[in-house]
Parts: structure tokens; sequence; C-alpha cells
């Protein structure tokens, strides 16, 4: 077994509720368990749980659509206290997307209801005979069905109609919509209208399981370990949280990155051909348009000092979007705006919205269709095939794509319902060569808001995500945008491997407990991070033990990804980056180097204690990590043809 | 931020101030909920607040807390007599021994701002944190004061008092008015 070393485990612990159901939705039957003190102290909450669930319970090898997937939801120790962006929980399972380790982090009200109802981690299998919403009232958990009262509806009707039902307008609630009803591998979960368990198509596997929503409401008071030294140091941070550390979340919101990543050349533009736009340069489509002639007001989850989240407003007089409110950021701004060319703000918005209700991920939504204009203009696919033109900046095609894509309705539903990958096979089957040199994803996930061209750590970085194409997992990319090392270069392999695991495995423990990664810089240090831990726990960890955690976890979900069939190979940027250039910008003619990403890659499992030919951990380091039981289980249950 | 006392103006020996939210700043992050559980109980249990917050999707959001109504319709409703106004601070206070939970105060307020403690179903009302625990005291400040003030991030919630709030609105109408002038007085 594994053990947190080298601190005492109290015997009383406050913060989790320690509670544990799993729910049989094949037969109905719930269970309640209790976490054990080791266990919390060991893995945290969030992902920790999630990894370690996944590995214990999953069996390998199985189809991530089949009654056999597990869908883990977890929090950690925080949700309901005042400690900001504390009102967050994950969503885990085998991911359909890219077959390996699914996982998706959203916040909300979720996260405080579900702690108020007491409940820490929730474990469903099997698959329901209808569908069913899983309601936790308090201590009253069970499944209702829904077939007439939801199944079709968008997430915010399901949300709306659920807290008329419940007669309670602070239901928490989070939903599939049409997409993950249909199991589009780009399935997302909605709850609170804007917040999104968007990655991986954990959608999908809700919809796999007949499952439609989950409803939490809870009445029982939240005790902390320590509350004096808690509140004290509560309050300081909740004040640091809306000083200057989270200013670029909060003025111009992370779209004020539009700017500053088109500077560097690396704003991915037209699908990845280019890292600079001229709609951007010339003050059309960034931060400051956006939040001048659209924001209207900027809302925070449960909990949150923040309040990140832009709600942008067309006005009643648009001919197509009257009255119309989405939910914007970056990365939402690039899938739908840069990457397809697009600076039409209502369209962008319109894009979001329907990702948003209908219930896929809005990031490979958009780099799934940017990947369909850029076929477009190819000739690959055609007006013929779709019906209708795509080439880059349309605007109501866009959003007639994007409708399709979600409902999987026409050509564009057919090929492109289900993500990049999918698509690029499904085209090549169809004799439309070198399709999928247009996809661009890793592992199977579309790609985040960073062109790679000229981002060498970052290539890494992203490449080596457990869930495939990330930048939630380690925040490498400030490696190249801060200039930490140079990014353009292949130098010092291990150093940037070992900058690249400093980020990973601190991010893990974020994810772990679970808080909002924008509110990372509101800690004096990861000691400060883990002190807030001790305060509501009564865990003693400290900063040393606590990121020693954070790497036990990113390894063990690495370890799964192995048990899956993971290879070295998967840890690879798209083609594109390695054989087409921009042709404008700082990144401008600028190519990845084959030898010398691989030389980086190695850096960085040489850093990790991993084997630098394989990449897979050594008996040594998983040891080290107490992930004994990983040995001698890594090995794929059986040939199958399920990988890239 | 004005919550010291001494920046409160009495008009005929009274207060009448209350915990008013700007909208405008507002993001409904429910911190003020949770904090008023917390300073008043000692764990966070927002269901127990005496500070509401609301949200209209997908834009509006506000919180709302006693308005310290003069001739309180909540105090004239309940049939216990368990309800009565501080003269000096405008707060309702409730006799815990005479309530007897039957909401009739909750029915009649036309806010919206008084509930039921879920474990002992008597009357929540804004005290002003008056009542709050001792240990949560800030030591710098010494003595109660609001603690949704004193934790919401966006600065949204204030104390004001219906004088101030006439003086404010006079002073912008004035400004609004007469910016020509005062214009010309600047110059």
């Amino acid at each position: 077994m594994t053990e947190a070393k080298n601190i005492t485990i109290p015997d009383e612990i406050k913060g989790y509720t320690q509670t544990r159901l799993d729910v049989d939705l094949t037969t109905g039957k719930v269970t309640e368990t209790r976490l054990s003190n080791e266990f919390l102290a060991n893995w945290i909450g969030g992902y920790g749980f999630g990894a370690k669930v996944l590995w214990d319970e999953l069996k390998p090898g199985i189809d991530p659509l089949s009654p056999d997937n597990i869908f883990v939801w977890a929090i950690g120790p925080f949700p309901g206290t005042i400690l900001p962006t504390s009102s967050k929980y994950g969503v885990f399972a085998k991911s359909p997307l890219t077959n390996m380790f699914g996982m998706s982090i959203s916040s909300g009200s979720i996260g405080a209801q579900a702690r108020r109802a007491g409940v820490n981690l929730i474990v469903f299998k099997g698959k329901a005979a209808e569908p069913v919403v899983f309601v936790v009232d308090d201590d009253d958990r069970y499944s209702m069905s829904c077939e007439d009262l939801l199944w079709g509806k968008g997430c915010w009707d399901t949300e709306e109609i659920l807290r008329e039902e419940f007669q309670d307008q602070r239901l928490a609630v989070m939903a599939i919509g049409p997409g993950g009803e249909r199991m589009s591998r780009l399935g997302c979960i909605t709850n609170d209208r804007n917040r999104q368990a968007g990655r991986t198509g954990m959608g999908a596997v809700m919809g796999s399981k007949n499952l439609k929503a989950i409803a939490f409401r809870g009445t029982k008071p939240i005790s902390v370990a320590k509350p004096k030294e808690f509140y004290q140091l509560a309050k300081k941070l909740i004040k640091v949280a809306n000083g200057p550390a989270t200013s670029k979340y909060r003025d111009l919101g992370t779209p004020a990155g539009l700017t500053s990543y088109n500077k560097l050349g690396m704003m991915p533009t037209n699908n990845y051909k280019e890292g600079t736009w001229e709609k951007i340069t010339n003050g059309e489509y960034t931060g400051e348009t956006l939040n001048e002639d659209w924001i209207v007001k900027k809302v925070a989850c449960s909990q949150c000092s923040v309040a990140c989240d832009h709600l942008a407003r067309v006005s009643k007089n648009h001919p197509d979007y009257p009255n119309l409110v989405a939910s914007t950021d970056i990365e939402l701004l690039y899938a739908f705006g840069t990457a397809c060319g697009n600076a039409d703000w209502p369209t962008v918005f319109k894009c979001i919205e329907l990702c948003d209700d209908l219930g896929i991920d809005g990031i490979s939504g958009g780099v799934t269709a940017a990947m369909a204009c850029d076929l477009f203009e190819e000739g690959i696919i055609t007006k013929k095939d779709l019906g209708y033109e795509l080439p880059f900046g349309s605007t109501k095609n866009l959003v007639r794509f994007t409708e399709e894509m979600i409902r999987g309705e026409g050509f564009a539903g057919e090929v492109f319902g289900d993500g990049t990958l999918m698509a690029g096979k499904r085209l090549e089957e169809m004799g439309r060569e070198n399709a999928s040199f247009h996809a661009m994803n890793i592992k199977g996930l579309e790609m985040p808001a960073f062109d790679l061209h000229g981002m060498t750590s970052f290539a890494v970085g992203e490449s080596v995500s457990i869930r495939g194409a990330c930048h939630l997992r380690n925040g490498a990319y400030g490696l190249d945008a801060k200039g930490k090392f140079d990014r353009f270069a292949y130098d010092k392999p291990v150093e940037r491997g070992n900058a690249i695991i400093d980020v990973e495995d601190i991010y893990a423990v974020i994810d772990s407990y679970i808080i909002c990664k924008f509110t990372r810089g509101v800690y004096e240090d990861d000691d400060e991070m883990t002190k807030v831990y001790e305060l509501v726990t009564g865990i003693p960890h400290n900063g040393d033990s606590m990121k020693e955690r954070g790497n036990a976890i990113v390894t063990l979900s690495k370890c799964f990804n192995i048990r899956e069939g993971w290879t070295r190979a998967d840890d690879h940027p798209p083609e594109r980056f390695f054989k087409e250039a921009h042709t404008k910008g700082p990144a401008k003619g600028v190519t990845l180097d084959e030898k010398g990403y691989q030389k980086l890659l190695s850096g960085y499992y040489e850093a990790r204690g991993w084997d630098t030919e394989t990449g897979i951990p050594t008996e040594e380091t998983l040891k080290d990590l107490g992930l004994d039981f990983v040995i001698g289980n890594l090995e794929p249950p059986k040939k199958k043809g399920g990988k890239k | 931020m004005a919550t010291a006392r001494s920046k409160t103006k009495k008009r005929g020996g009274k207060m009448h101030q209350f915990i008013m939210v700007d909208p405008d700043l507002c993001t409904g992050c429910e911190t003020c909920e949770s904090v008023c559980s917390f300073v008043h109980e000692g764990t966070f249990n927002p269901i127990n607040t005496r500070i509401h917050r609301v949200r209209i999707e997908p834009i509006f959001n506000i919180a709302l807390a006693c308005q310290k109504c003069e001739d309180s319709p909540c105090v004239r409703s309940c049939p216990e007599k368990a309800l009565e106004q501080d003269n000096s601070t405008g707060s309702i206070i409730v006799d815990e021994d005479k309530c007897n939970g039957c909401g009739f105060c909750i029915r009649a307020c036309d806010f919206g701002v008084i509930s039921l403690n879920i474990n002992t179903q008597k009357a929540l009302v804004c005290d002003l944190c008056e009542n709050m625990k001792e240990e949560f005291i800030d030591p710098e400040v010494g003595e109660p004061e609001p603690q949704c003030i004193a934790v919401c991030p966006k600065e949204a919630i204030e104390l004001k008092n219906v004088e101030q709030i006439g003086e404010e609105t006079r002073i912008e109408a004035v400004k609004r008015l007469f910016s020509e002038q005062l214009e010309e007085y600047e110059n």
C-alpha cells in the first residue's frame, strides 16, 4: 500500500465528508462506504481520487462507451468553505476521445452543494435501463426516471426544469445535452449554465450510462480543523485573490492573451497555418474590443473572489442572435475565432452558446470546425459534401456546421461529430488522403490555444499531458512565453524536463484539492498552499510531502495510460508543426525538429525517473512514490486496434 | 471601508442602517452567505445565512439582507411577540425562547430576508454581526463588524443608512444639474 511519507495522520479528519457512494446504474443499488484516513492523506481529493479509483477498479482495454466504463465524480476537502475558488468538482473515466485517462474539472455551485449533502466521491458503474437523473438530496440518494421530462433537452433547460421540479433555484445540476445523449465523443457536462466539465468526452460517458444529469443539494454544516486560523488565512487569501495576482483573469480576462500571444507568433490562426492574425494586430479581435463592445457582466462561481466569467451580450437589434448571452474566455475565442479565421463576434458567441447548451466541449468543437474549414480550403471536403461553403472566416455557415456537428446531423455530423481524430480516420477511409494532417490533436484531444511552432518546451509539456493536448496539466507554456528557455532551441533537455515537472506536480495537487489554477498565484509558496490544507483537514502535510503526492498522482494516471496501450509515439505533437511553417510573424519559417523534440522528450522522461527510451516509469521510481501495487501490472491486456 | 460606528449618523437617537449591495459589483460568489453562518455558528452552512444571494440568469446578481424597516411588518406579524426592533440600531432581535418557528415573519417580510435556522427552526435575521463569535473578531478592529462586508471580494457590500443614501443622491443630482457651473468654479 502507498503511504504519505513522514506525516502522522490524525484520527479525526475535518473538511472531507469521507463518504463514498457506489451507484450501480444497472440495478439502481446505492451503497455507502467510508473513505479511510490513509486514502484521504495519500490521494488528497479530485484528480488523486479519480486516478486511484480508475487504476484499482477499471478493467483495462474496455470500450469507454460501454457499461464497463466507470464514471467517477469527486471533490476534495474544500468545497463549501470560503477558501477562494474551492467549489470545484472533477469527473474521471476512460476517455472515449483518447481511449486513455479521461478527466475534466468544473466549478460553479456543484462542489459546495454536494459537500453540504455529505458526499466526497461517487463511483457510477453499469448502465441505467432508461434515462435517469441521479439525485443527492442530503441523505436521500436515488435515481429518478427522466425520459419524458428531460431527454432531448439542452443543458440549460435541464437545469431550469429540475430547479422548478425541486422548487429550489439553488439546486446544483450537472447535465448533458443532445451531444452527450448521442454519445458524441466531444460530449461535455454543463452546470450552472456557463460552467463545463468539457474535455475528454465525459458527457459521452454519462450518455452511455443513460445518466442525463446529477442534482445536488445539502444542508449540513461544514467544520474545519482550525476555524480561527483558517478564517484569518482565508480572509487574507480572498483579498489577495482580488489583487494583482489575478488581475489578468478579472480585468480584460484571459482574452488579453489574444494580443500577447499574437505578438509572440503563438496565437493559432486558420487551424495553425499561422501564429499571428491581422485582425488582432489591427485591434478588431482583441480583449480590449471584446470588453469595450460586448462584455456586460463578470460573474463568479461559488466562493470565488476572481469572477473570471466574462459574459458577452449581443444587442436586441441583431438580426440573427438578438439578446444572446455567452460566456467567453480565450480558449473559446480561439477555437471558434482565430482557429476558424472568424472575427465576427456574434458568430463566436453563438457557437459558444451551442456548445455549452447542447453539450459538447467548446475547445474540441471549435478546433474540429477549424479542421473542416482547413479541409474545405484544401478541397478535401467540398460544398457538395456539406451542402454549403465553409472557408476560413465563415459566419452563418460556421454556426450551421457547429450545430450539425453537435447533433450528429448531415455530413458535418457524420464525419466531424466525434472530433478531429475520428474525422481524419473517417475521411481517409472515404479515400480523402492526408485528411488527418489537418487534425490538430494530441492523443485524440483537440489542442488548446497555443501554437507550438516555436514553443519547444510546451511542445513537450502539452504532448506528455496525461489527458492529451492540454494546457491545464502543466503550465509549461509559461516557460516559452516568459523566456525561461530558448523557445526555438532544444538545449538543456533535463533542466527543461525538471521545469515542466515542477508545474505539473503542483498542478496535480491543485487538481486534487480541487481549486482553480487562477488562484495559484495568491499563495506565497507551496507551504502556504499546504498550510490551508492542514488548517481545514488537520492532516499535517507540508510543501514537500504534498508535492510528492502530486508526483505520485501524475505517475499513477500515466500508468493507467500505459496499461491502456500508450507508447512513446503518443507523446507527440501533430505533424503540421514539423512540416509546415508560418509564412509570417515571429515564428516565420520555423518548424519543430523531430530529433530535437525527441531529445527534449527523453529529457523529461529522465527527469521523471521514467525509462528514457520507453517513457515507462522504472520500478525504482514506482517504489519511491509508494506505487508498488503498479509493478507487474503495466502490460496492456492484449493488442487491440484502439490506438491511432 | 465604511463599517465603523462613528461614521454613522444618528437621527433622533436612531440609526437606520442596513446592508446594501451594489448589483454592478456583485458577482454572485456566495462568500457572504458562507461567512455569515460561519461567524455566528463556527461552521460553514449558507442555509443558515442572514444575507441571501439572488441570481436572475444570466446576468443579474445581488445579495439581500434585512432592511431594518421602521414599524417592521415582521415584528407586527409575530403572534408570539418574539421579535423586537432595537431602537438604536434598528436591528430585529429574535427572542429564541419565544420564537416557535411558525414563519409568520417570513411571510410578512417584503424582501424575503428572514429564514429559519435549519437546526433550531428559529427565525434568522441580519444582526449586523452584533452577535458574531468573539474568536472571529478581527483583532485590529476589536469589536464586531459585519463580516460579509469584511470578506466581500468585490467590496460590493456596504453599511448604509437612509440619511446617507439621501445625501449621496442629492450630491449626485446637484453635480448632474449644475455641471456647467461646477466646472466654472473649478477653473
